[in-house]
C-alpha cells in the first residue's frame, strides 16, 4: 500500500508511534471492520475507526434515527432524526474521512445473515443493546473463528472484552441470556450519555489494537468501570471447559434467535 | 469471621457462607442474572449451595449488562 502525500499528512499522528509507524497505518488503512449497531456504542466506534483510516468500516443497524438518540449517538446529528441509523452514519464517515469504504446493511442482524456478513471482516464490535443479538455475535464469531469485541452500558457503568479465538467467550462468562421478563427496558433504565462514548472509545482501542498487533488485548480480562467512582476494574476470567459453545462439550453447535429482551438487569 | 474480598472491596463475615447465601445476603434477587467467581474460577449454578467462601477467599459478581444502541 502506497499512502499519498496527504495521507501521510491525515495519518501522521499514528505513523508517529514507534509502535504503529507506517506498516500499522497500512493494517488499519487495509483493515475490515463490521461495526453491529450504529447507537450509543457504535458512534463513537465508527466515528474513531473512520479517522483511523479502517479500509473498510460495515455498519449493521435496522433503526432510524430517533431524538432521544441524540443525547449519545454522536454520529447523528438532530437533521438526521428519522433517517435510516446506517445511512446517517456513513454521511458522516465519508465527511470525516473519504478513504473509509463503508458498506451499509439496513436490517437486523439475525441467525439467517450473521454468517455471511460476518465472513468478509477481520474484526466485529458489538455495540448492540440486547441480549440476544450479544449471544448472537458470540456465537457467530466463536463459530466463524472471527475476533470482536464485547460492550455493554447501563445507567452509570460500562462492560466490555476482547474475544480471539481459543480465549474467553461471552458464554464462559454467562452462559445463556436472562430470561425476557426479568428484565426492564434500557428506557426505564437510562444510561448517562457520556458513558457510550467511555466504553466506545476503548472498543474502538482495542479494534485498532488488534489490527496493528499492538500491545495486549482485553483478552481473558472482563473490564468494568462505574462513572459515578470513576474506578476502573478488571476481572480475569477465562475459558471455561463448560462453556456451551467454545467448551469440550458444547451444546450450542447452531445459531439461535433468542426471544428479544430487554437491556438491563435487575441489579440490587 | 471471615474476611473476604467482594469485587475487590473488603467484607467482613460473621462466618462463611455458601455463594447461594452470599447472593441472598449481598441483594442479588436473581442468581440467574450473575455469574460468580471463586478466586478466579467460576462457580456453576448447580453448586451455589454447596460451595463455601472462606476467610481469604476472593469472590467477582459479573453482572449482565445490555445497552448500547438502543
Amino acid at each position: 500500500m502506497e499512502f499519498t502525500e496527504e495521507q501521510i499528512l491525515r495519518y501522521s499522528r499514528h505513523i508517529l508511534l514507534q509502535d504503529v509507524g507506517v506498516e500499522g497505518q497500512e493494517r488499519i488503512s487495509s483493515g475490515k471492520v463490521l461495526v453491529i449497531g450504529a447507537g450509543g456504542l457504535g458512534a463513537p466506534v465508527a466515528l474513531y475507526l473512520a479517522a483511523a483510516g479502517v479500509g473498510t468500516i460495515g455498519i449493521i443497524d435496522g433503526d432510524v434515527v430517533d431524538l432521544s438518540n441524540l443525547q449519545r449517538q454522536i454520529i447523528h446529528f438532530t437533521p438526521d432524526v428519522d433517517s435510516p441509523k446506517v445511512l446517517s452514519a456513513k454521511e458522516k464517515i465519508n465527511l470525516l474521512n473519504p478513504d473509509v469504504k463503508v458498506i451499509t446493511y439496513q436490517t437486523l442482524f439475525t441467525s439467517e445473515n450473521a454468517l455471511e456478513i460476518i465472513k468478509d471482516y477481520d474484526f466485529i464490535v458489538d455495540g448492540t443493546d440486547n441480549f440476544p443479538v450479544k449471544f448472537l455475535i458470540n456465537d457467530a464469531c466463536v463459530m466463524a473463528g472471527k475476533a470482536f469485541s464485547h460492550g455493554g452500558i447501563l445507567r452509570f457503568d460500562g462492560q466490555t472484552f476482547t474475544h480471539t479465538p481459543g480465549n474467553a467467550c461471552y458464554r464462559c462468562l454467562f452462559n445463556a441470556p436472562p430470561p425476557p421478563n426479568a428484565v426492564p427496558t434500557c428506557s426505564q433504565a437510562g444510561v448517562l450519555g457520556a458513558i457510550a462514548g467511555m466504553l466506545g472509545t476503548i472498543q474502538a482501542a482495542e479494534t485498532l489494537k488488534y489490527l496493528t498487533g499492538v500491545g495486549d488485548l482485553l483478552t481473558n480480562r472482563l473490564l468494568s468501570f462505574n462513572a459515578k467512582t470513576m474506578n476502573f476494574r478488571t476481572v480475569n476470567i477465562h475459558r471455561s471447559e463448560k462453556c456451551p459453545v467454545c467448551g469440550a462439550h458444547p451444546t450450542v453447535t447452531e445459531l439461535v434467535d433468542y426471544e428479544q429482551a430487554t437491556c438491563e438487569i435487575k441489579r440490587h | 469471621m471471615a474476611t473476604i474480598t467482594i469485587n475487590g472491596e473488603t467484607k467482613e463475615l460473621a462466618k462463611s457462607l455458601t455463594v447461594a447465601e452470599l447472593l441472598v445476603k449481598n441483594d442479588v434477587s436473581q442468581p440467574d442474572m450473575v455469574s460468580v467467581q471463586l478466586n478466579g474460577e467460576f462457580v456453576y449454578k448447580e453448586n451455589y449451595k454447596t460451595t463455601e467462601v472462606k476467610d481469604g477467599d476472593e469472590v467477582d459478581f459479573l453482572y449482565f449488562m445490555g445497552g448500547g444502541s438502543f
